[in-house]
This record gives structure tokens, sequence and C-alpha cells, in this order.
């Protein structure tokens, strides 16, 4: 090979990789880099783009701001209950579904439907459906008056109610992901051990705790660390329920604060705004990490 | 005769068992089919009630009789929902088409061409994927305000575009096909680009494919960076005309039409998803999350 046709073929190799270098390079890795420089420039503007010195006092600041803790709590929450419900319920969905054979298409396309749809528009149906007006109940407060209890404005009302129609559409927008990733896990398990296990008689419980559950395992953990991923992030679907204004409503989550702090009303500053988001990814990566470092013990490879 | 009397009615009772586990199993499907159905009925019926009806309504009514369309013309002409329509049609358009064009050429090169540094690039590219959009948004938000690109498309498209999971999968595909034909291909003179469209490309056509309709949802969907970058209602996008109708509307709490808007804005991906139902599960499954 001669020197230069070797230097031709790589300058070509390059150049098919130019377009996608200069996007991540300029809207990816540079801002990576950016938001530590921003994180730790104190009392920056943004008009006059000056700062006062280098420090930690931005990570101070919004650690004592009441919204961020507010938020870090409600994003807790919600995290803690939507993970393993939605986890929970998606294997049951999905056993289920793997067990039957008529209509089993038809529960399958059904339940991919809210995958495709647009969480801000259908969380106003969410809304309509649980907010009670000077004008009507709504639909779910009808229900709960048929079983005799009492209603209640799950949009504007107390914050155990707000947090259970976020945590109910959370579960209902990431379910199909889930009941898809499952299924199809669930299919791919060698059917020899089945038949090995119903000739010795093994009961259906048994094979499942036995055979299936850790024939999935290692999707189910996929599912898990993803679903905390996403939960962590969770932002749209919270708007779409209670407004842009979520500092007033109390259900700001920590997305949402470094929004806020980006931009609107309460915005204008990036270097809050970059400390809060670091934040956010240092919890994100954590969890991951402690969730790989525990997957290593209990799933089956 | 005892004997077979008793494995009768053992095999009686796991057959009633059997029925009864298979009939709790449906029920379950059933009560989560009407769960996920349920709001979109709930938003076709209330489209169709007039505003009238339904602010009379204390208690909602589950269906309708006198079924009217005024939401959907009140959806079109007080609000200027064919505006966001297009916004969002046209930023669909240009980021979807920009990203397989990006996309397919890195694929390309990472599958096919050999150049010193290729590997290191790629796990470079890989490592990106773990990046979160939320830290990246910070910046990407003060340089396109600094350009000057607030409120425009190109501030909208550029940072939207890429999507290095999608470089990955299409890199795979590409590997599957066998090098004999690219050096047949390069005995006989033809062009690494000319190969790249006139084989690699009708070859992985189905993985492009799935690909497209996936960036297709993802940018029909998105809220939170055309929210950051336009202020000026002839650029908002679907979800953010939907949230500014929300909160400033039709001039009075008009739900009836608010859900004419949203039977609009969700009826195409819907469509779309009906139509390549098969594609877009098998390539969510191959790693989609919604972002």
């Amino acid at each position: 090979m001669n020197g230069k046709k070797w230097n031709s073929a790589g300058l070509k190799g390059w150049l098919y990789l130019l377009p996608a270098m200069v996007f991540l390079g300029g809207f990816m890795v540079y801002p990576l880099i950016d938001v530590f420089v921003y994180s730790f420039e104190e009392g920056y503007h943004s008009a006059s783009q000056t700062y006062f010195g280098i420090g930690l006092y931005n990570y101070s600041y919004i650690l004592h701001d009441p919204y961020f803790l507010q938020a870090v709590k409600n994003t807790f929450l919600l995290v803690v209950i939507t993970v393993p419900l939605s986890t929970g319920i998606a294997l049951v969905i999905s056993v289920g579904l793997n067990s039957i054979r008529a209509f089993r298409d038809l529960f399958q396309t059904l339940y991919f439907l809210p995958y495709v749809t647009n969480t801000l528009a259908v969380g106003l149906v969410f809304m309509i459906l649980f907010q009670k007006t000077a004008y009507t109940d709504g639909f779910i407060n009808l229900i709960i008056t048929w079983f005799g209890g009492e209603s209640v404005d799950f949009i504007g009302g107390p914050y155990w109610a707000k947090m259970f129609v976020l945590c109910f559409y959370t579960i209902w927008v990431v379910m199909p992901f889930k009941i898809l990733i499952l299924t199809s896990a669930l299919a791919s398990v060698n059917q020899d051990y089945y038949k090995a296990a119903r000739i010795d008689g093994t009961s259906k419980w048994r094979i499942f705790t036995r055979i299936t559950l850790p024939m999935i395992s290692p999707m189910v953990y996929y599912l898990i660390i993803t679903g905390f991923i996403g939960a962590f992030k969770a932002y749209s679907d919270v708007v779409a329920l209670f407004g842009t204004d979520l500092n007033a409503a109390g259900m700001n989550t920590i997305v949402g604060y470094v929004y806020d702090m980006l931009y609107g009303n309460s915005g204008g500053y990036p270097s809050y705004a970059s400390a809060a988001a670091i934040i956010l990814f240092m919890i994100v990566l954590t969890i991951t990490c402690l969730n790989l470092l525990s997957s290593g013990k209990h799933v089956y490879h | 005769m005892d004997n077979t009397a008793d494995y009768r009615t053992l095999e009686k009772r796991a057959q009633r068992k059997d029925a009864f586990i298979k009939a709790g199993t449906y029920g379950i499907l059933l009560v989560w089919a009407v769960m996920v159905l349920f709001p979109f009925y709930w938003m076709v019926l209330t489209s169709l009630k007039s505003y009238g009806t339904y602010n009379s309504e204390y208690v909602p009514a589950l269906f309708t009789l006198s079924p009217t369309l005024e939401n959907y013309r009140d959806a079109f002409t007080a609000v200027p929902l064919g505006r966001y329509l297009l916004n969002t049609a046209v930023f669909t358009v240009c980021t979807t088409a920009t990203m397989v064009v990006v996309v397919t050429l890195a694929a390309f090169a990472f599958a096919r061409l050999e150049f010193r540094g290729r590997d290191g690039v790629f796990v470079g590219f890989l490592s990106l994927m773990m990046i979160p959009n939320e830290l990246v948004v910070v910046t990407n938000f003060v340089t396109v305000t600094e350009l000057n690109m607030r409120n425009t498309f190109q501030g909208l498209i550029l940072p939207s575009v890429m999507s290095v999971f999608y470089i990955y999968l299409l890199k795979e595909n590409f590997e599957q096909i066998p090098d004999s034909l690219y050096k047949a291909a390069k005995v006989d003179g033809t062009s690494d680009l000319k190969y790249l469209i006139k084989v690699m490309i009708p070859i992985s056509k189905p993985t492009l494919v799935t690909i497209t309709i996936l960036k297709i949802i993802e940018c029909w969907n998105s809220y939170v960076w055309p929210r950051l970058i336009t202020d000026d209602q002839a650029y908002y996008l679907v979800s953010n005309g939907i949230q500014e109708i929300r909160e400033n509307g039709f001039g009075r709490e008009n739900i009836p039409a608010m859900m004419a808007a949203v039977v609009v804005i969700s009826a195409p991906l819907i469509v779309l998803f009906l139509a390549f139902r098969r594609k877009i599960m098998d390539g969510v499954s191959r790693g989609g999350i919604k972002g």
C-alpha cells in the first residue's frame, strides 16, 4: 500500500463523518463542557456576559432555594411511586398477553397507543377528567361519588391529589414501552424449559418464579434503569397537567426548575440552571451505577 | 373404576381452574385496554359536544346524541391551529430529512470506510448517548440566543437534528451487508458514494424507514426546545400551541374547542402508527426511549 492512497481513503472517512461531528460538536460536546463552566461562574450576567468569580456559590444557592427542594421532593416521590408500580403492572399485563392467543394482536396494538400520542395534548384530557371546577365535578369525581366518596379537585386541590394524577398519568405514558419490551422478552424465552417443567408437573406459579422471571430479569433491570432515568427527567407531562407555572402549583420537578431558571418569568439565570442540571445528572448517574452494581448479583445472564 | 372417576374429576377441576385463570387474564387485559382507550374516547366525545351543552352538564354525560363539528371550526379560526400544524410539519420534515442524511453518511463511514481513529471516534459517539438532553440545553439556549436565531426555523431545527443511537442502529445494519459486494463494486470502479446510494441504502431500507418514523414521532411531540426558543406564536409547534390554547385560549375557557384541537393534533400520529404498526413497535423495542 502506498502512503498516498491510504491518506485519501482516510480523508474520505473523515469527510463522511464531518456533518455528524459538526452537529455533535456544536450542540452536544461543546455545551457539555460549557455547562460545567457556567455552573462555577458566580453572578453571571447574560446581557453583559460578565461574572464575579469562580466557585460553588450557584450550587449552594439552589440547594437553599425552597423551590428547588420542593422540586427534588416531587421528583423523588414520582420516581419512587411510578417506577415499581409501572414495572409491576407491565409485568402482569405482559404475562397475561403472553398466555392468550385470541385478540393478542389487538390488545398489543391498543396498549401501544399512548406511546405515539402528544404528551401535552393528551395531558389536557387527563386534566379535564380529573379537574373539579365550578361548573362540573369532572368524570373521575363522578365515579368517586358513585362509590360514596368525597369529590376532590385533583388539579388545583391538595398535594396528595395532585401527586396522584401526576403518578397516574406518568404510568399511563410509560406503560407502552414497558409492555412492549416485556412481551418480546417473554416471547423469546426458550419453550423447551416450559415443556420440561410441565412434564415434571411443576405448578404455574413455580414456573413463573423459577423459570420465567430469571430468564427475563435482564430486561426487567433494563426497564427499571430506564424507568428511573425517565422519571427523574419528568417535565412535559407535569406541564400538561398543571400548566407552565409549576412553582405556583407546587408541582415543579428538577428539570422544570432548570428550564424555569433559564427562561420565562423567573428565567435569565443560566448559571443556576447549569448547577441544577448537573445535580440532576449526578443523581441519575449515581442511581444507574448502583443499579448496575446490584444487578450483577441478581440478574441471571 | 374408582381410579378413572377420580382422574375425571381431577381433570374437570383442572379444566375449570384453567378456564377461571383465562377469564381472569382477559378481565385484566380488558381493564387496561379501557384505561388506555378511555382518554381517547373522552377527547373525541368532548370535542363533539357544543359549548353550551358541555357547560350545562354538571354531571358529565358519557355520550352525546347531538354531535356538532363547530368546535373543529373554532379550533381552526379562533386560534392559529393551522399555523401550528404547518410549523410542526416544516420542522418535522426538515429535521428528519437532515438527520437521515447525516446519520447515513456517518454510519457508512463507521461500517465501510477505513481510516485511522475510526474506532476511537465511534466509542466517543456511543458515550454521547448517555448524555441527557437537559445537560446541554442550557448552553444551546444561550448559543441560539446569541446567534439571533430565536423564533427561526434554523434555531428550532439545528440542535434537534442529531440522534447518536440511529447512527449505531444503521451501522449495525450496514455491517451485515457482505464485504464481497463492496469488493466487487470496487473492482468495477464504483465510487463509495455511488455504492452507498445504489447498494447499501436500498438493502437497508427497512431500518431507514424505522429510523425516519421514530424521528417523525419525536419531532411531532417535541415540546421543551421549541418552548425555550420561540415566544412568537408564528413559530409555535403543536405542543406549544396546545399549551398556549390552554392558558390563553379561546378568550374563555372553551374545553370542547380545546379537545377538538387535541384531536386534530393527535390524529396524524395515530394514523402513522396504524399504518406502520409493526415497524414502529419493532424499532422502539430495539432501543427507542420516549424522549
